[in-house]
């Protein structure tokens, strides 16, 4: 077993625990001074960083939400000024007003390192040729797994995502030995390379997958078609990016790198931290970071986690991959959409007061995501001539694209026809088998 | 001349324009024009019938959208050029037509036409001010 920082990865639960109290009393100091909005939160409940005495105390301190990185958008909620932030990512938020993080330098090597962690346990070395085919530029996953590669000092060939034919031609003339991409796209370029009869070319050893929900079965599929041992990652940009937690080669749930993250698991109706082994929202507080910490937010990932020692000798606790989210939050593509999205072009888009009933439909053919979303005609959207109803489709599909950062295609339907219980509407139908 | 004419959307489904026309004939709605306008998504079935404010309410009780919209019902000599001479006669005096679709007739030796302009009312006073004939529900049905 090879490990990128043995004496961290490796040390007993008890001395992570006093590292971690360490770091979380002043991550909640440094961000209490430095974030207006965290400190106002704190001393509506009277609190100050000093009554952080223990892991424990930490339950007193209040929540973070994805909502807070709206309304403080764009920079509110960094910890330093913008002179000492080098890079920034961003994603959509719920409204289509995107989000963004900054990372110092400090910041970056630190997410090197922890997805960096991952690529040595599997036994990546700087022998090792990685195939980035993540989205490069605002999304984290790209640069992320690069900068880790880096680090390690494999060759890394940025190939960013798209292009399924020349990342095959890469694959096989440059050699590379792991593959880094989203899972679906992995299974798509596992069904190109056999249909092209390239797999015996391939030198493929690991595969780094993450950024959607994918299962056992495609886990099982991807490694035969392309001969990889499929890892899963995880990470969200609030947070970081890919890396807060990734499997080893055991594949037995994702190590959390609790030396820079700390988790709880709560109920997320009430916001109790429940007991070990329980399960419910999974909550992050980062204990290093400086541009952008984040104090309890809130993931809302549905998992459990596991605290046992794991066979390949790390002390971090271990996440269950999600079981669902405890809001309504989809992920097609590997980009969070919600239904109040979606909602709000309607809005805009139907020139009326009411938002039309609508349905959003999302499944997974030839193993990449679809997205339809059916709008109810009404009497205030119909009209007799073709052109403007099409207009109506075309300015809803258009809206859709540029909100939501991908594409969905728009269907005008009956009304009283989309599905309905106890008279509302079935807003989404995810038939995406995952498990 | 001006003639109530149902706009009707029909969702791009299996069955859905069967439904709507056996809906009409169970009512005893008769269609004397028929066209359909299709995309790749939608239709817009347009009807010319005997009873349009009833067959709305026949269709709405369906959950099926309908509109009802004035359109130029025009007589045409059954010969060469009939059809030519109204059109002429609009695009000459800068009325644009939306869309038509041509009928028969009970009126032996003439053509009927449906025509849906940017300016109803004016095409109308045009037509008739140039002695087009006048057609009205009667003479449809």
């Amino acid at each position: 077993m090879s490990y990128l920082n043995k004496d961290i990865e490796t040390m007993p639960r008890e001395q992570l625990k006093a590292l971690q109290l360490e770091r979380l009393q002043k991550q909640i100091a440094h961000t209490y001074e430095r974030v207006e909005c965290f400190r106002n939160r704190m001393d509506e409940k009277g609190l100050k960083p000093e009554d952080i005495q223990s892991l424990e105390d930490l339950a007193k301190v209040p929540f973070s939400y994805k909502k807070d990185l709206r309304d403080y958008y764009p920079f509110g909620l960094f910890a330093e000024p913008l002179k000492n932030v080098v890079r920034f990512h961003a994603s959509s938020g719920t409204t289509g007003k995107r989000i963004v993080v900054g990372y110092t330098r400090e910041d970056l090597d630190v997410w090197a390192e922890c997805a960096a962690r991952m690529m040595v346990s599997l036994g990546i070395t700087d022998e090792d040729i990685v195939q980035v085919s993540y989205g490069y530029g605002l999304f984290t996953g790209g640069f992320g797994v690069h900068s880790a590669a880096e680090k390690i000092g494999c060759a890394v060939i940025p190939m960013s995502s798209g292009n399924t034919k020349l990342q095959i031609q890469n694959m096989v003339d440059f050699g590379a030995t792991v593959l880094c991409c989203t899972p679906s796209y992995a299974m798509h370029l596992g069904e190109e390379v056999n249909r092209a009869g390239l797999k015996d070319k391939l030198k493929l050893k690991y595969g780094i997958f993450g950024a959607e929900p994918w299962t056992e079965s495609m886990r099982a599929e991807i490694e035969k078609s392309l001969g990889l041992k499929a890892c899963d990652i995880y990470g969200l940009t609030e947070v970081i990016g890919p890396g807060v937690a990734c499997e080893c080669s055991e594949k037995a749930g994702m190590h959390i790198w609790e030396d820079h993250f700390l988790a709880e698991i709560i109920d997320p109706d009430t916001g109790e931290v429940l007991p070990e082994g329980s399960t419910g929202e999974l909550v992050f507080t980062s204990l290093t970071k400086q541009a952008f910490p984040v104090i309890r937010y809130r993931t809302r990932d549905i998992c459990r986690l596991e605290y046992a020692p794991c066979k390949c000798g790390r002390t971090h606790l271990r996440m269950c991959k999600p079981q669902g989210r405890s809001d309504d939050m989809l992920i097609i593509r590997g980009v969070n959409v919600f239904p109040s999205q979606i909602e709000e072009v309607l809005l805009k888009t139907s020139g009326g007061d009411l938002t039309p009933n609508y349905q959003i439909v999302v499944d997974r053919i030839n193993n990449s995501d679809t997205f339809d979303v059916n709008v109810e005609m009404s009497e205030a959207l119909f009209a007799d001539e073709v052109r403007s109803i099409e207009s109506i489709e075309k300015r809803i599909t258009s809206e859709l694209r540029s909100t939501l950062g991908i594409g969905a295609k728009v269907h005008l339907v009956n009304p009283k026809s989309i599905e309905r219980s106890e008279g509302k509407a079935k807003r989404v139908i995810d038939k995406r088998k995952l498990v | 001349m001006l003639t109530k004419q149902l706009s009707v959307f029909v969702e791009n489904k299996k069955g859905r324009l069967s439904a709507i026309l056996n809906r009409l004939a169970e009512n005893g709605i008769d269609l004397s024009a028929l066209s359909l306008a299709d995309t790749s998504e939608f239709g817009v079935l347009r009807l010319i019938v005997n009873d349009p404010d009833k067959a709305k309410i026949i269709l709405n009780e369906e959950g099926v959208i309908v509109k009802i919209t004035d359109v130029l019902a025009v007589e045409l000599d059954d010969a060469p050029g009939g059809a030519a001479k109204v059109i002429e006669l609009l695009y000459q005096n800068d009325i644009s037509v939306e869309y038509m679709y041509a009928f028969d007739t009970k009126i032996t030796g003439k053509a009927l036409m449906v025509a849906k302009t940017a300016d109803v009312k004016a095409a109308n006073d045009l037509l008739i001010a140039n002695g087009i004939e006048d057609v009205t529900a009667k003479d449809i049905f």
